[in-house]
């Protein structure tokens, strides 16, 4: 009895130094966001202040860097969300060696570091296209692994579609544009969503592969790393914590569709 | 092929067939098959580009070799990735062991969230984070110092140890999400009958949670290790000049060397350390490549 009670003691605060881990260094650097210091720290306290989110609103290179950000993540939900649903679809129907062949290839960008995305998507436009690095290329290198993402998402929903709908369309005389536009695409749209904010986050966070593709171009993830090696100063924790705070409204959205959507499909099984 | 061509009839084939075609060649395969080739040629300026001097060549790979001070900055990346990779398993197992079998079921829901929500924050934030509490002036000084375990300030940061720490902070919920996925699956009356028939926890966990994680493990520890020495914002935040990645290497043949054949060499080195990584993990735990990316 007194062991297990002891058992329930060492798990729960393991538990509490764990999450304690996870949280408190973002609590920290929040911290310092209010702190009157130059130099972003919680100690010594300095006295309250909100200067420093007036100093990232005036900051103009930061808007200028996350107009870019924004167009990238636009242009990476172009491409890569069309990509992976194709992707998708085309394995939803191969049942052969090829379907695994084609999977493993697809996954492979989900398991080549960023950095080397980056490289190989740099050299290639170069050499054959005579592109170099840009929008365009940030672009392009991302979509290359973003793609297995949405990719994963479409063939997860696909999994649970009844494909005897698509046939009764069919035997009822509508067309394959008519079954696609009709039936497969409205079925997908809850994963249309998802992909696409799952999209926009990860092009918006990367790093490792914009760094090399960038070019001339600035996102707001590479701005924020500059800032930090060279001109640090709270407003960077200002606009950490602004990022933090649409992050996890963003996570929390998406968790409530997704869980939705999973609490519908477990009620439409008994159906 | 038949059946896709059924489904979706000949129009809407032709443009999926044409947009995966696209990915995988423009975007996937080639690109990599040309950092491959690109590597195996000298560096030369486009006046000779097709002329005499540019064959195939290893010269770029036995770079490698003969830099000292290069073999030691990716043989670093190696064993700490590894240690890395080591230390998120351990402080992550029982944590996803708790969550996927002992947690009572009406607070899973909160908890799940708040592994996530870590998860989804921008990775550079989250090691800008570590650059606040490695600084100099940081709280970590002022703590041991006000502990008196420390005398004066030390330097936390540009040093291997930081980024380390910094690492095993940013990639530790690439390990416990595939851990808590794999011990879920496994039925609670396993571990009951283990412990009715008289096996103590750590036989429990050796006969019974392990081996059932093994997949869960394997892929835990290929993200982790592929992101730790794929990676280069932690160094670049939290490292300097004398900690220097196997990564920051690459950059610089890139943007300060100018010579992109030896960068690509250098890319192409580190990129097989990775999927040796991934071939040995899924050899080890015998899993297939399917169960990896879920």
């Amino acid at each position: 009895m007194t062991a297990a009670r002891l058992r329930r003691l060492l798990t729960g605060a393991y538990l509490v130094l764990f999450f304690g881990y996870l949280f408190l260094p973002l609590g920290i650097m929040a911290a310092a966001t209010f702190n009157s210091s130059r130099f972003p720290t919680v100690t010594p306290w300095m006295g309250f202040t909100l200067n420093w989110f007036q100093a990232l609103w005036d900051d103009q290179r930061m808007w200028a860097a996350l107009g870019t950000s924004l167009m990238v993540g636009a242009g990476v939900i172009a491409l890569a969300v069309p990509l992976g649903l194709a992707a998708a679809l085309l394995l939803d129907r191969l049942h052969s060696r090829a379907k695994t062949f084609l999977y493993a290839l697809m996954v492979s960008p989900l398991l080549t570091p960023g950095v080397i995305v980056g490289i190989s998507t740099l050299v290639f436009w170069r050499e054959w296209f005579g592109v170099s690095g840009g929008l365009f290329l940030t672009v392009v290198a991302q979509s290359s692994f973003i793609a297995a993402y949405a990719m994963l998402l479409f063939s997860a929903r696909l999994e649970r579609f009844d494909p005897v709908l698509e046939e009764a369309a069919l035997d009822l005389g509508a067309t394959h544009g008519q079954v696609f536009r009709r039936i497969t695409l409205p079925y997908l749209m809850p994963a249309i969503l998802s992909a696409s904010l799952l999209a926009f986050l990860q092009s918006f966070e990367n790093y490792n592969t914009t760094l090399f593709v960038r070019g001339l171009d600035t996102t707001l993830t590479v701005y924020i790393a500059t800032k930090v090696r060279t001109g640090l100063t709270p407003a960077v924790n200002a606009l950490s914590l602004v990022l933090i705070a649409l992050t996890i409204l963003g996570a929390v959205v998406y968790e409530i569709l997704r869980r939705r959507e999973a609490r519908r499909q477990a009620g439409s099984v008994t159906v | 092929m038949t059946e896709v061509l059924r489904r979706y009839g000949p129009v809407l084939t032709g443009v999926i067939l044409l947009a995966v075609a696209l990915w995988l060649a423009l975007l996937v395969v080639l690109p990599q098959l040309m950092m491959i080739g690109f590597s195996f040629r000298p560096s030369l300026p486009p006046s000779k580009l097709g002329g005499p001097e540019d064959v195939f060549t290893v010269r770029n790979y036995l770079t490698l070799w003969t830099n000292q001070i290069h073999l030691a900055i990716f043989l670093k990346t190696i064993w700490a990735s590894a240690l890395v990779t080591a230390t998120t398993l351990a402080v992550c197992y029982p944590v996803a062991f708790y969550l996927a079998q002992v947690a009572p079921k009406r607070r899973l829901p909160l908890l799940i969230l708040m592994l996530v929500v870590p998860f989804w924050i921008n990775e550079l934030l989250r090691t800008f984070s570590w650059y606040i509490i490695l600084a100099f002036n940081g709280p970590l000084n002022a703590i041991l110092l006000n502990l008196g375990i420390i005398d004066e300030p030390r330097r936390f940061l540009g040093g291997d140890g930081g980024v380390i720490v910094g690492m095993v902070y940013v990639y530790i919920l690439f390990m416990v999400f595939p851990l808590y996925n794999a011990i879920e699956s496994l039925d609670r009356n396993q571990i009951e009958a283990a412990r009715d028939l008289g096996a103590g926890w750590l036989r429990i966990h050796r006969r019974i949670v392990l081996p059932h994680a093994k997949p869960g493990i394997a892929v835990g520890c290929i993200m982790t290790f592929m992101l730790a020495a794929g990676s280069y914002a932690v160094p670049a935040l939290l490292g300097g000049p004398n900690s220097r990645w196997f990564t920051e290497i690459i950059y610089n043949w890139f943007f300060e060397g100018g010579n992109w054949n030896q960068g690509a060499a250098y890319a192409f080195i580190l990129l097989v350390l990775c999927i040796g990584f991934i071939l040995g993990a899924m050899r080890l735990f015998r899993v297939g490549l399917a169960d990896i990316a879920k």
